[in-house]
């Protein structure tokens, strides 16, 4: 069930991008501890090249692998390394992590450092000079991983393969979940570094045609990449607002028309999708050698004192980032990693921000339902919202009496656990914690 | 399985405000927002509503038979869903309003004449037989309202029979007449009330089937709140105008037109509410035309084969029995196609 500009299935819920939207990023004062972790990425984690009472820089790499798939990780502050520790990640994750002091004095601080990330000149032309090798090695130095959130690491997506051309890069701009503004005011206040970016990695994967997708609720945004991609090809394509156009296979859908088959890529269909925070991260990692230490993040909900966008060293607790946006509030009630929709919540503020972490949502008991869970009465509502044309009723339910075949049938493994289901369902059961049951059981199978 | 701690956790408040008391957080898996208004209570509430139409018709034209008809089932199937609780050590679920459904429709389903322990009975069997062995409010494989209905009409054959909606002694002109279908059914092709009085609903029949304007309406208010999907009624009543149709033609002297067959009897008040029971109907797309289409050709097929003058009750309990199978082979193909089995 496509259509032209957008896909089948999805909710609307209420967008609350009002509390974030229109302010400035700000740089979050230097944390005193900064815990990196040596797993941010999807693939194998790396190695660590420091120990205890090492001295490090800003930009200083720390750890790194030779997997096919992974990232090196950097110091995203200037400091002394303290012993090696254990940092749980959202998730539930328990990873390695290095923690380092930050040195009172940092070589780039506030405003400085927003220039550095952010500052012009990024040039539109003259890019030819950069082969793809060139920019694939530079990205992968600067342990560039996805920062819409999956946190691939970006020189794999990146390289060539003869057997799989690609034809277009797609930009993701849409930032579907709710609260979040990350992406909008990178935008909006630097478009430029997005732009280069896009046009540095359409060079190294090949591609020819450049688009980049943005929900209609970001007219400014929207507004600004037309200025900054004038002249050069590229496409500032606006999408239906939506949940969740920005999953890659809906956007892929949405701007081209293409549906990735299940179980593959965008690749698979000649596309590759990477995050407008890549994007910008890609300019900088090859025009200026730049490694990936810090980004963009949303603290926005109701239950937050003083809801601000800030760019955050990679490794900073929780507990700093929300110390920085004025605290909680004395009615919040749940603080949530990432957006309310697909976010994990969390229960201990040391975790550490990682390269994928888009933002943190505090929710009131208003925001929440606590309405007790009632029978399923097949009213179909999950079907009709499910963006991947499944049956979440059947794969949940066969999920909680541990009918794991029944799940397979139903395509449980298809599952994005995007919770378009579990927002629709009158029952208010809990969909997609089951269906994730489900997959889990079968994969383990 | 959802979990939820309440932790109290030392987090930083808001620096110069006086010691407001601290958050108290708790986890939870995502997702973190749900849609305010939907709720299963709301979709049963959007039913009666929509019932309200069909309930003023048939009070209208049977006034207080109708009234007291549809109060005897309505209280009935409180009274039973109570006490299938109680026999269960729960709590009543009466909150959910779908017994108050199932026994309006049950009433709304009955004919006029009907003795006060007809809908007792068929409303103990229809909230015993045809819900509570199954496991309650969603589990049931059959309508309750239609197995409870069913019950009667063959347990209390004379009471329920066709001839028994007429009454010459009956204080309503209306109840002195046959109903259309039985009228068609006996052959005296003579006596079928004009088109347009089938439809707005001045005739004899059961209480909710006579006004087909009334069903139409509340219908589609049904429909636009989504307490039932459309694909079903739209099948239906095709699929038995279409059977009708090829009757017709294959009989052209019948009085019974296609026409005749969609305003008589209740084959739309079945379309729009009962049949489109969500527990009882297939979840897809595919699946709810392949059910209402079914149920259509089986209306007119009952009716015109069988000793039954209206075919609505079993037409929908058989295709109730198909639905499991439905829902079986119709899996859809999740978006991009299956994920290739290694």
């Amino acid at each position: 069930m496509s259509r032209p500009g957008s896909f089948g299935g999805g909710v609307h819920p209420p967008e609350r991008k009002s509390l974030a939207e229109s302010l400035l990023i700000e740089v979050i004062p230097t944390p005193k501890l900064v815990s990196v972790p040596l797993l941010q990425h999807l693939g194998v984690p790396c190695e660590a090249l420091v120990k205890n009472r090492d001295e490090v820089e800003l930009g200083q790499v720390i750890g790194s692998s030779d997997a096919p798939v992974t990232a090196p990780v950097h110091s995203s502050v200037g400091g002394t390394v303290a012993k090696p520790s254990v940092a749980t990640l959202p998730n539930g994750r328990h990873v390695a992590s290095i923690p380092i002091k930050a040195s009172p004095k940092q070589s780039l601080e506030g405003q400085a450092l927003y220039e550095d990330h952010f500052g012009g000149p990024w040039p539109t032309s003259g890019l030819d000079e950069y082969t793809p090798e060139d920019i694939t090695q530079a990205v992968r130095e600067a342990g560039l991983v996805g920062m819409g959130g999956a946190a691939f690491p970006t020189w794999v997506k990146l390289g060539r393969n003869p057997d799989r051309p690609v034809d277009t890069l797609l930009i993701n701009g849409c930032e579907c979940e709710p609260y979040l503004a990350a992406d909008n005011r990178l935008m909006i206040e630097a478009a430029g570094p997005v732009i280069t970016g896009a046009l540095l990695a359409a060079q190294s994967a090949g591609a020819d045609r450049i688009i980049v997708g943005i929900e209609d609720n970001k007219p400014d945004a929207i507004a600004s990449m037309q200025v900054a991609a004038d002249g050069t090809g590229i496409e500032i394509r606006s999408v239906r607002t939506k949940y969740p156009q920005g999953a890659e296979k809906q956007l892929v859908l949405a701007t081209l028309g293409r549906v990735v088959p299940g179980g593959g890529l965008p690749l698979d269909v000649g596309v590759v999708v990477i995050n407008v925070g890549t994007a910008a991260a890609v300019a900088r990692a090859v025009l200026r050698g730049k490694p990936l230490t810090h980004r963009i993040i949303t603290v926005s909900g109701d239950g937050i004192v003083e809801p601000k966008n800030l760019l955050v060293p990679v490794g900073t607790s929780y507990r700093d980032v929300i110390a920085s946006a004025g605290g909680l509030k004395s009615n919040a009630a749940r603080v949530i990693a990432g957006g309310p929709m697909m976010g994990f919540t969390l229960g201990d503020f040391g975790v550490p921000v990682t390269k994928g972490t888009s933002g943190v949502t505090v929710l009131t008991d208003e925001n929440l339902r606590s309405v007790a869970e009632t029978a399923c009465v097949r009213c179909g509502r999950c079907l009709d919202v499910c963006p991947m044309d499944l049956v979440p009723t059947k794969i949940a339910l066969a999920a909680r009496y541990g009918y794991w075949d029944l799940a397979r049938r139903y395509h449980a493994g298809a599952c994005m656990e995007c919770g378009c289901c579990a927002y629709d369902c009158p029952a208010q059961i809990p969909l997609v914690q089951l269906i994730r049951l489900g997959k889990t059981q079968l994969a383990a199978a | 399985m959802t979990a939820e701690s309440t932790a109290k956790t030392p987090v930083p408040v808001a620096p110069g405000s006086e010691p407001s008391p601290p958050p108290q957080l708790h986890v939870a898996p995502g997702p973190h927002l749900s849609s305010t208004s939907s709720t299963t209570r709301r979709m049963m509430l959007d039913v009666l509503v929509g019932l309200v139409p069909v309930m003023a018709a048939a009070v209208t034209v049977f006034r207080w038979h109708a009234v007291l008809q549809i109060s005897i089932c309505v209280a009935s199937c409180l009274v039973a869903e109570s006490l299938f609780a109680f026999w269960r050590d729960r709590r009543p679920p009466l909150s959910d309003l779908s017994t108050a459904v199932t026994g309006a429709i049950l009433g709304l389903s009955l004919p006029w004449s009907a003795p006060w322990y007809v809908g007792v009975v068929a409303s103990f069997v229809a909230i015993g037989v045809g819900k509570a062995v199954f496991g309650g409010l969603g589990q049931n494989i059959f309508n309750p309202a239609m197995v409870g209905r069913a019950f009667v009409m063959i347990s209390f054959a004379s009471v329920m029979g066709a001839t028994a909606h007429v009454r010459s002694d009956a204080d309503l002109v209306v109840l002195t007449q046959a109903t259309p279908l039985t009228a068609a059914k006996e052959a005296t092709g003579s006596d079928l009330p004009g088109l347009w009085v089938m439809f707005l609903g001045n005739v004899n029949g059961s209480l909710g089937e006579t006004s087909v304007l009334a069903c139409l309406l509340g219908g589609l208010y049904l429909c636009w709140r989504r307490a039932a999907s459309w694909e079903i009624p739209a099948s239906m009543i095709i699929g038995a105008a279409l059977v009708a149709g090829i009757a017709n033609l294959l009989n052209p002297e019948t009085p019974l037109t296609v026409l005749h067959h969609l305003v008589g009897g209740s084959l739309v008040f079945g379309a729009f509410y009962i049949a489109t029971d969500p527990v009882t109907s297939p979840l897809t797309r595919r699946g709810k035309i392949c059910f209402g289409a079914g149920a259509g050709v089986l209306v007119i097929v009952i009716r015109l084969f069988s000793n039954y003058p209206e075919g609505v009750v079993f037409a929908i309990l058989l295709m109730n029995a198909m639905v499991p199978l439905v829902n079986r082979w119709m899996i859809p193909k999740p978006f991009g196609g299956p994920i290739a089995e290694h």
